[in-house]
């Protein structure tokens, strides 16, 4: 038990978090070297394949999802236990200061880093009224209280904000936790590329890749259908892109009229339940193949850029290709593959594979014919941007011919069979996200904001005034006050303070216990300031 | 327009070495300055010895050493020849600074658009408000003129590397760029850092400043100088034989010498922490608000956004220190040094090495 509670002293201490803060800034580190999966999981494996014999010691360590980690969840999560256990005790004893009045003066006030004496007229009790009157002009929280001898104290307090500043920065991290939790849980995205001219709708089979948060579930998802109609794109001579603009139409509920909507890179599309966003774009060369058997084939390829003038690599398979007349099933070594380099702007240079703008002022095509078979009858799943290796290294498949192609033309291969390249047709990757969560995130990093300002830029202070009758009727007003934070401006207001009390200084002779005026001694003792008088 | 800007930038980096050489002169020569102290080492070394201020054990609330050359909170730094140097250090910022806003409106009237959207422009801007800073701060407290030699050292390091290395020509912005957040939340970034490189400077100097301190302590046989800026009482300056035992301070603390005095240098270096933390949490929850209508996700641990977050921590773990009594002040500034270090990998070293999506920097 003693452990246990040791520990938790441990846990909730500042050094404890500081060292935990210093360990999260270090944690998020490697995040930025190594690839991550929830950014790009092309990267990843590109990282894995090329380092086979680092990979797998860094998938152990969790190094391509360590955001997802238990280590850094580990770091995050006890900082935040030890957030949570030093904050409930301080908003319980910042609401006990808010309700209990500032505490009373003390005994000796010119020990305070400043003080002054004043001298005025007025009988205590009056003093006292006119002090507190004073100080509450100016917002401070005051509290009065006498004593037997006639000595009438006035305690104020100001700044209570920055702790409450300070608290609801903190209690609003908390929120950013739940915030990032709750759309964890029921949140769910899907990506998919979509050819223009086609249309998609909200299920999770229409998505290339997906992911469903563990809270919510694939029929769950709000029902809308998008058709994609058009694509433009605008550039500047240099290449740079100046303007994306998908046309779309989209129904929300089936049997209701096509709504259109521009779709631009921050010009998301928001539905209920779900918003669309527009993330990339590409080229989808149309061919046309007709086979040994006048069989005719039409198939849209999405190539994908390699660069930013969008030269673009793609391949189309026809596995049902050259199947003679009567046969049912597939003729694996006459299947047809075409690899193909796709430019929007040929390159002058016509072994240069490199497109030199990215919108298509001179198209063409480069394409590889394969003949043999493809691997699809193996079960093995298949990029549909790449030939089979394993297929070309056994000898399955092999190349026959590479010719250049503009739009309409056509390339008679050896067998008879023509290829033709049709043009192409735009396409854009969409992501399609909800979460759920976010209304609080930003609701929560609102709060962090205001907090963090309140909190910096609040000043905890006190003033305390100590009035004693004097024998001529009038009173003797010792004022202390005490800046319990940075605030080197407190000097000036102290001395606004006392201003406002207004009076006179005391003349030559002081009793015991008064400083000198603005006096710093940090070991004046009221003996010492008898002596001074 | 793109021209003049650029050209301008030019002339700006020209003023601010001026500048510095301006700040240059009086922090070396000026009455407070290295070579104007070992002029008059003798006379000092008088007042040392015959000024035995901690003797008597009682002052324990200003960390005044017998031995501190620089003590004078609230009076200007003191005129004279050297002094003019300085003044005209400061005349030639504000026209550096000047020219510098004149680059910003030429690229901004260049590119038909706010002035800070690639790389090029994010520091052009950065050291604007760094070099605003630093004048606002000059005018409200004349004593820390000595800094400006750092100052526009750093501002023309910064420049230069911008005009030679990252220039890129003026252009419209890409896609991605194309929103009003742009101009909020890249400004406040830009503004943020600026301010927490203007922070960084006298986190630095008071290192160096409290370094100087300890090490100039003078040497007393059997003990020991400790860390703390907290002053000893003890007047053991003295050795045995009753002479005080100078000891030479090395570089960079031997720069402490012209310096203001360490206490002084750590409050600026909190408050001015303290006021560019929120701007940087500003553009931090800029930039996620934008990127949920760019890219679908608030968050996503780009590499730009996880640097930004440990620059934040960072941050957070110096005003946590700062603010635990147990931490010594200069552990707590060196949490302030380690953030700047993030904040500088963050603009040079993952814009030209990582691949993400704040590809703005257009260095290809």
């Amino acid at each position: 038990m003693r452990s246990v509670r040791a520990f938790w002293r441990w846990l909730t201490s500042m050094r404890t978090a500081l060292v935990l803060l210093l360990v999260l800034a270090i944690a998020a580190v490697p995040g930025s070297i190594f690839p991550q999966r929830a950014v790009s999981r092309e990267a990843v494996q590109e990282y894995i394949d090329e380092h086979p014999d680092l990979a797998p010691l860094l998938e152990r360590l969790w190094a391509f999802d360590v955001y997802a980690s238990p280590w850094f969840s580990a770091v995050y999560l006890l900082l935040f236990i030890s957030l949570v256990g030093c904050l409930v005790p301080r908003l319980r004893q910042h609401v006990v200061n808010l309700i209990k009045p500032p505490p009373d003066a003390p005994a000796r006030l010119a020990r305070l880093p400043h003080s002054t004496t004043r001298q005025v007229g007025q009988g205590p009790t009056e003093a006292a009224d006119a002090v507190r009157l004073a100080l509450r002009r100016s917002r401070w929280r005051t509290a009065q209280r006498s004593q037997a001898d006639g000595t009438v104290t006035v305690a104020a307090e100001k700044g209570y904000l920055k702790e409450t500043g300070n608290l609801l920065f903190h209690f609003a991290l908390l929120s950013l936790l739940v915030g990032l939790a709750w759309g964890s849980w029921y949140g769910w995205h899907g990506n998919r590329l979509v050819v223009a001219g086609d249309e998609f709708c909200n299920t999770l089979q229409q998505y290339d890749e997906y992911g469903l948060g563990a809270r919510t579930s694939a029929d769950r998802l709000p029902p809308f259908c998008v058709t994609l109609h058009d694509f433009t794109a605008e550039y500047l001579d240099t290449g740079q892109p100046i303007r994306y603009a998908a046309d779309v139409s989209y129904v929300e509920d089936l049997g209701e009229a096509p709504r259109s909507w521009t779709l631009q890179v921050n010009h998301p599309l928001r539905l209920s339940g779900a918003n669309v966003y527009l993330i990339g774009h590409g080229y989808a060369p149309v061919l046309r193949y007709t086979d040994r058997y006048d069989q005719v084939f039409t198939t849209t390829v999405p190539f994908l850029p390699v660069d930013g003038m969008l030269t673009s690599q793609g391949v189309a398979k026809f596995p049902y290709a050259n199947v003679p007349p009567g046969q049912t099933s597939a003729d694996p070594p006459a299947q047809l593959g075409l690899t193909g380099v796709y430019q929007p702007t040929a390159n002058p240079d016509p072994a240069v594979a490199a497109s030199i703008f990215p919108a298509e002022r001179d198209p063409v095509l480069t394409l590889t014919a394969w003949q043999g078979d493809l691997g699809l009858g193996s079960g093995a799943p298949q990029s549909v941007y790449a030939l089979d290796r394993r297929q070309i290294a056994l000898g399955r498949l092999t190349e026959i011919d590479t010719r250049t192609l503009r739009p309409g033309e056509s390339w008679t291969l050896p067998d008879g069979s023509t290829v033709e390249f049709l043009g192409t047709r735009p396409w854009v990757t969409v992501s399609i996200r909800h979460d759920p969560g976010q209304g609080l995130m930003l609701f929560g990093a609102g709060a962090v904001l205001v907090g963090l300002m309140v909190s910096l830029s609040g000043k905890r202070r006190r003033v305390w005034a100590r009035i004693r009758p004097t024998d001529d009727g009038g009173s003797l007003i010792t004022l202390g006050g005490l800046a319990r934070t940075e605030y080197p401006g407190f000097a000036d207001e102290f001395a606004r303070v006392v201003a406002q009390v207004g009076g006179s200084p005391p003349p030559e002779r002081e009793p015991a216990g008064v400083g000198d005026p603005g006096g710093r001694g940090g070991s004046a003792s009221p003996a010492v300031d008898q002596a001074k008088g | 327009m793109a021209e003049l800007s650029d050209t301008l930038l030019l002339v700006a980096a020209v003023i601010y070495v001026a500048a510095m050489l301006g700040y240059l002169v009086e922090f070396a020569f000026g009455t407070r300055g290295a070579v104007a102290r070992v002029a008059t080492r003798p006379a000092r070394e008088l007042v040392a010895v015959g000024a035995p201020v901690g003797a008597s054990g009682v002052d324990i609330v200003s960390p005044v050493q017998p031995d501190q050359p620089v003590r004078e909170g609230g009076t200007t730094p003191a005129p004279g020849r050297t002094g003019v140097a300085g003044v005209i250090g400061v005349a030639l910022t504000v026209l550096g600074l000047a020219v510098h806003v004149g680059v910003l409106v030429t690229r901004g009237m260049a590119a038909g658009r706010v002035p800070w959207g690639n790389m090029y422009e994010f520091v052009v801007t950065l050291t604007a408000v760094f070099a605003l800073g630093w004048i606002v701060l000059l005018a409200l407290r004349p004593t820390l003129r000595p800094l400006g030699l750092f100052v526009t050292g750093a501002q023309a390091l910064l420049l230069g590397f911008a005009g030679l290395v990252l220039t890129t020509p003026a252009a419209p912005l890409m896609p991605a760029l194309q929103s009003v957040w742009l101009k909020i939340h890249v400004s406040a970034a830009a503004a943020a850092s600026g301010l927490f490189l203007l922070a960084f400077v006298p986190a630095a100097l008071y290192l160096i400043r409290a370094g100087y301190d300890v090490r100039s302590r003078p040497a007393v046989a059997g003990s020991g100088a400790t860390e703390s800026g907290v002053s000893e009482s003890d007047a053991s300056g003295l050795a045995a034989d009753g002479t005080p035992a100078p000891r030479v301070v090395g570089f960079p603390y031997s720069l402490g010498r012209a310096l203001p005095a360490a206490d002084t240098l750590e409050r600026l270096a909190f408050r001015l922490h303290a006021f560019a933390f929120p701007i940087w949490t500003l553009a931090i929850i800029c930039g996620a608000i934008w990127a949920e209508a760019a890219w679908g996700r608030y968050w996503g641990w780009d590499p730009k956004e996880t640097w930004s977050f440990i620059s934040w921590v960072a941050y957070a773990a110096y005003l946590h220190a700062r603010a635990t009594p147990s931490v010594k002040r200069t552990t707590a500034t060196w949490f302030a040094v380690a953030a700047w270090l993030t904040m500088v990998i963050n603009l040079y070293v993952i814009n030209f090495v990582a691949v993400g999506l704040h590809s703005y920097a257009g260095l290809d």
